[in-house]
């Protein structure tokens, strides 16, 4: 698969991610060259394997219901690049 | 002092030989005068070591001082350490101080040991070379030209350089295992769930695993121990019981069956380095151990199959980097789109990007089965490559990685050249099987790594092979010419 | 043309447990701004989450009582987006084996029939946090305390063809999570939140129309009134040969319309896939089994009881079952020896009817169950009459005590000493020579002259039996 601007664009677009324009090229022929690599994949036959998500076959632990967490919002937010009354703040957010 | 081993340093300490301030202040000393060369730290808190190191000397006074106490170490970056700045390697994460502290600190620190700083890293833990970092390229100590390789990069290179006893290190494809083979240290990546990842900034989630770097096989043996255990923080962390490693460090290894895939000895691995390796597999017949040659078969999947999983991982992981609680934050976004972007855009740096998209791409509608899920299933098919091979064999060994440590800037132009370098150290990560890798005789002057791969919470036993090679050898003690 | 609305309802349900479904933090509403955000649920670097099993157990009750599919192993995926109330740019759902899987649920229609409606499934998520958009300089606060809370969302298949049946659902559903204990149901504090998928389609026609999704309902008013509108704007535009549109359209309830919400918004790419940091969960025939143990008598099942074991209508069964807290309050008035129909009167018509009139909540109400069966037992044992009750109900209300005490206070107190009775009446036929006479010429109606004069002399305290019993004696003669 052959990566495009149009297709990087798109991409970027959905992760979130502003790109230099006169880097999109280079990330289209970069990316391109990934995918060739990761295509290799084709060849191999797994037609009756389960996919495999883990690499240990474990069942998950479970928490039980107990409040532990204190109230560290002073702490947290020490590291916030803008906070206002307690709370964070972005750009408008329109619905 | 820097020459000595953890297990040499603490029967000083005990001794009374030196303090652990006096220690700590030898290698701060290292530190300040080493590092404008090797740049392997981010972070040095010298003033901390320095109080965390009298807390020791407390310890050791009253006697009651663990096997670690008071040995400084360096943690890399990508740990979470409390009032200290955490950067994982990246301009997203400069300017960030982490209110807590991973498991992994918390328990180093609970065992003692002075942390003399935070080690450089690839950016976001992803590279081979340590070119990717926000602070510049680590030196390779046996050669400044060279890379020290990655992404445990500045870890490797600390250890090498003697500025630290030991250092953290996190593996996702090779980046404990790659970077101890190109600076000839002993370096470990247990089995996936073995330690905590709680604190450790996520990278591939079902790959990463931290582990320990170190001078020596038996040093690994002490760090491991500190730090492997469950974690009711890590609902993927194994509730296995923790051996004692120090214990069977020495067992004979008469009727050892080494496995030797011939996948990994074939073509691409440089001619120096298949002789080193050679001449390390001779002792090990030498100390009683059978040779069986085996194969793993679909050896060819691994640096594909990686390059989706990962990348999807972190492409997910990597999305709470959006410039609203913490981390990096465009100058006046003009709307929450521009926010996100533009913080994102400039905060991470190219290969970065490279990967966040390839995993979105993976992902994405349509391309879902062809890509994520293909790569799923391959990743079983590798998983039971080594199911099938350990039921021959009791170790699998092989290169660590292709050829030793090349020049600063000679791959970074080419991506998948860079990514083949991991080639013999990723399918570990796939599988979540233990690898270590040890120097054996170097080439030209440059470190070569011999890989273990064990078979699951087999540490112990990986440990036990490399410590009697190592007492058996003695390349392992090898210090880069003038930082002796 | 004969249109039939098509309707499927996605409801979030808010478990009722301490602390949120991936971290320690509590849950409790209305902290201020921040305070319950810890670093897992602000999604800080290298956190971790760790289920809360009281969330798994809940969901795995619910699924019980809707009899439903449930699989062995249950996976997490996340929901990839970005919106700053979803701090780590992805939401922790479920896509495939979600915990509780295919069942249904029978509710019950206005011509006394029922239907059984399909549940497609039940998953388990967490929760976003909220954007605040008060006037920050141009800019939206945003507050992460809910970030994490669990949800359980519940999804039917678009089996309802009314707004009735909608809404009956709904409630179902509703009256099922909180009777089940696992969710408060509070719709204003949005425990309980109903998303309304909703479509039109000629009568006879076999495929669906194009539906809208309409959020940001939140109470069964709301959700009537929003799919009433959507309904009449869908025909509206069919019958001018328009299309109907795919999306999400919000209710606004001022202007008690929907409108659309993400008509800029490109179609979404979730990129969902298995959560990494989250095993498989395994579902144990033992948790299973400790779910099952823990199920309280579910609504249609109570309601059987009480017809039984009370001897009460349906129509009162059902009013006392409506909701688990009414029931149980009943079941304690019964058990303190009240009548069990006098007890269902007193309950559904006199508490009801105060607690309407005063605003409050059964859970609020200044006259507990105790009371309510001391002044049941009052009655019964003719201490005072039916009459009288009233007022000491109120005096409880008022907080002067219990049945008792008001009795007392009040002097409430029923004669029934028939010397006491008698001297009155023979007081009252002395003064009144005239009635008395014409009563005995046979006009029988004034008896009630008498009674009333009774009555009026002992403050209506006499006991009317008497009265009756003794004044018939005298004034036969």
């Amino acid at each position: 698969m052959s990566l495009d601007r149009s297709d990087v664009e798109k991409i970027a677009h959905l992760a979130r991610l502003a790109l230099d324009e006169n880097q999109v090229e280079g990330y289209a022929a970069e990316l391109s060259n990934i995918l060739a690599l990761v295509e290799q994949l084709e060849a191999a036959d797994t037609d009756t394997i389960e996919p495999m998500a883990h690499p240990l076959h474990m069942a998950q632990r479970l928490r039980e219901d107990q409040v532990t967490e204190p109230d560290c919002r002073a702490q947290n937010q020490a590291v916030a690049p803008l906070v206002e009354n307690v709370l964070y703040l972005v750009p408008k957010v329109i619905e | 002092m820097h020459k000595k081993t953890i297990v040499e340093l603490a029967a000083g300490l005990k001794a009374g030989e030196f303090s652990s301030v006096e220690l700590t202040s030898h290698f701060l000393d290292r530190i300040e005068r080493l590092d404008g060369n090797i740049n392997a730290l981010i972070t040095t808190t010298a003033e901390q070591a320095l109080a965390e190191a009298a807390a020791a000397d407390e310890k050791l006074k009253a006697g009651d001082a663990g096997p670690l106490t008071g040995i400084p170490i360096v943690q890399k970056d990508i740990f979470c350490t409390q009032g200290v700045k955490t950067s994982c390697g990246s301009k997203m994460l400069d300017n960030f101080v982490s209110p807590y502290d991973a498991t992994v600190v918390a328990k180093l620190k609970q065992a003692g040991v002075v942390s003399l700083g935070k080690a450089n890293m690839d950016e976001f833990a992803m590279g081979s070379s340590n070119e990717t970092s926000f602070y510049g390229n680590v030196h390779n100590p046996w050669d400044n030209e060279r890379v020290p390789g990655g992404s445990s990069g500045g870890s490797a290179a600390a250890v090498a350089a003697r500025m630290a006893a030991a250092a953290t290190g996190t593996d996702t494809g090779g980046s404990i295992r790659q970077p101890a083979a190109l600076c000839g240290i002993t370096g470990l990546k247990p089995t996936y769930g073995r330690i905590s990842r709680f604190g450790m900034i996520a990278f591939a989630s079902s790959l990463d695993q931290a582990g320990p770097m170190t001078a020596s096989a038996e040093d690994a043996a002490l760090m491991l121990q500190a730090m492997a255990g469950f974690d009711p923080r890590d609902s993927t962390s194994a509730d296995h019981p923790v051996p004692d490693y120090s214990a069977s460090l020495n067992d004979s290894l008469a009727g050892l069956k080494i496995g030797l895939p011939k996948e990994y000895f074939g073509e691409g691995l440089d001619g120096d380095v298949r002789a080193s390796i050679d001449a390390a597999l001779e002792v090990y017949k030498g100390l009683g151990a059978e040779l069986v040659e085996i194969s793993l078969p679909n050896s060819a999947m691994a640096v594909p199959t990686y390059y989706v999983v990962a990348p999807a991982e972190c492409s997910s992981n990597l999305s709470r980097f959006d410039g609203a609680r913490f981390g990096y934050r465009c100058e006046n976004p003009k709307d929450l789109e521009d926010l996100y972007k533009r913080s994102r855009g400039e905060g991470f740096g190219a290969e970065v990007k490279r990967r966040i998209m390839i995993g979105t791409y993976a992902l994405s509608a349509g391309y879902y089965d062809a890509y994520y899920l293909k790569a799923q299933k391959t990743r079983h098919l590798i998983s039971d490559d080594f199911k099938q091979a350990f039921e021959q064999v009791d170790v699998i060994m092989g290169p660590a990685t292709p050829a030793p440590a090349f020049k600063l800037g000679e791959k970074t132009d080419d991506p998948v050249t860079m990514y083949l370098n991991d080639i013999y150290t990723i399918a570990a990560n796939l599988a979540g099987l233990p690898g270590l890798s040890m120097p054996v005789q170097p080439v030209n002057g440059l470190p070569v790594g011999l890989q273990l791969i064990g078979n699951y919470f087999a540490e112990a036993r990986l440990l036990n092979v490399a410590h009697k090679f190592q007492q058996e050898t003695g390349w392992h003690r090898l210090i880069p010419e003038g930082l002796d | 043309m004969q249109w039939e609305t098509v309707i499927g309802l996605e409801i979030h349900t808010q478990l009722a447990s301490k602390s949120k479904i991936f971290s320690g933090a509590s849950i409790a509403y209305g902290a201020e701004p921040n305070s319950q955000a810890c670093i897992v649920d602000l999604g800080f670097p290298g956190v971790l989450p760790v289920l809360n099993e009281a969330a798994v157990d809940m969901a795995l009750m619910f699924g019980l009582a809707v009899d439903a599919e449930i699989g062995s192993r249950s996976v997490f995926a996340r929901k990839n987006y970005f919106y700053p109330d979803l701090p780590k740019g992805y939401q922790i759902s479920q896509f495939e084996l979600p915990i509780v899987g295919r069942g249904s649920l029978t509710i019950d229609l206005e011509d006394g029939q029922q239907k059984q409606i399909g549940i497609t499934r039940a998953h388990l998520e967490e929760d976003a946090g909220k954007s605040l958009h008060e006037d920050f300089h141009g800019m939206s606060g945003i507050d992460l305390n809910r970030a994490g809370t669990p949800l359980l969302e519940i999804v039917s298949e678009p089996d309802m063809r009314s707004i009735k049946e909608a809404v009956a659902y709904a409630r179902k559903i509703h009256q099922l999570v909180v009777y089940l204990g696992i969710c408060d149901g509070n719709m204003q504090e949005g425990s309980f939140r109903v998303d309304a998928n909703l479509s039109m389609r000629p009568k006879g026609q076999q495929e669906f129309g194009t539906r809208t999704e309409l959020k940001n309902i939140n109470s069964f008013r709301f959700l009537e009134r929003a799919m009433n509108y959507e309904r009449e704007r869908q025909i509206d535009l069919l019958e001018s040969g328009k299309k109907v549109v795919q999306e999400t359209r919000l209710y606004d309830a001022d202007r008690d319309e929907t409108r659309s919400m993400r008509s800029k918004e490109e179609a979404n790419d979730y990129r969902y896939f298995p959560d990494p940091d989250l095993l498989p969960v395994e579902i144990t025939e033992q948790r299973l089994a400790q779910a099952r143990e823990r199920m309280p008598e579910l609504p249609d099942q109570k309601k059987a009881r009480f017809v039984t074991d009370y001897q009460l209508s349906e129509t009162d069964a059902t009013l006392l079952t409506q909701s688990r807290q009414q029931a149980d309050y009943y079941e304690q008035v019964v058990a303190s020896d009240a009548d069990p129909k006098m007890a269902a009167n007193w309950v559904t018509v006199e508490l009801a009817g105060a607690l309407n009139k005063a605003g409050l909540e059964l859970a609020d109400s200044p006259v507990s169950a105790e009371q309510l069966g001391g002044l049941l037992k009052r009655i019964a044992d003719n201490t005072i009459s039916g009459k009288l009750a009233k007022q000491v109900f109120e005096g409880i209300w008022q907080g002067e005590g219990d049945a008792d005490a008001v009795i007392e206070a009040k002097g409430l107190k029923q004669i029934t000493d028939s010397g006491q009775i008698e001297s009155i009446i023979d007081e009252i036929i002395a003064a009144n020579p005239k009635q008395v006479e014409q009563f005995q010429a046979g006009k029988g109606k004034l008896l009630g002259f008498f009674v009333g004069q009774v009555m009026k002399q002992t403050q209506g305290k006499a006991n009317p039996g008497q009265v009756n019993q003794i004044l018939l004696k005298k004034l036969k003669g």
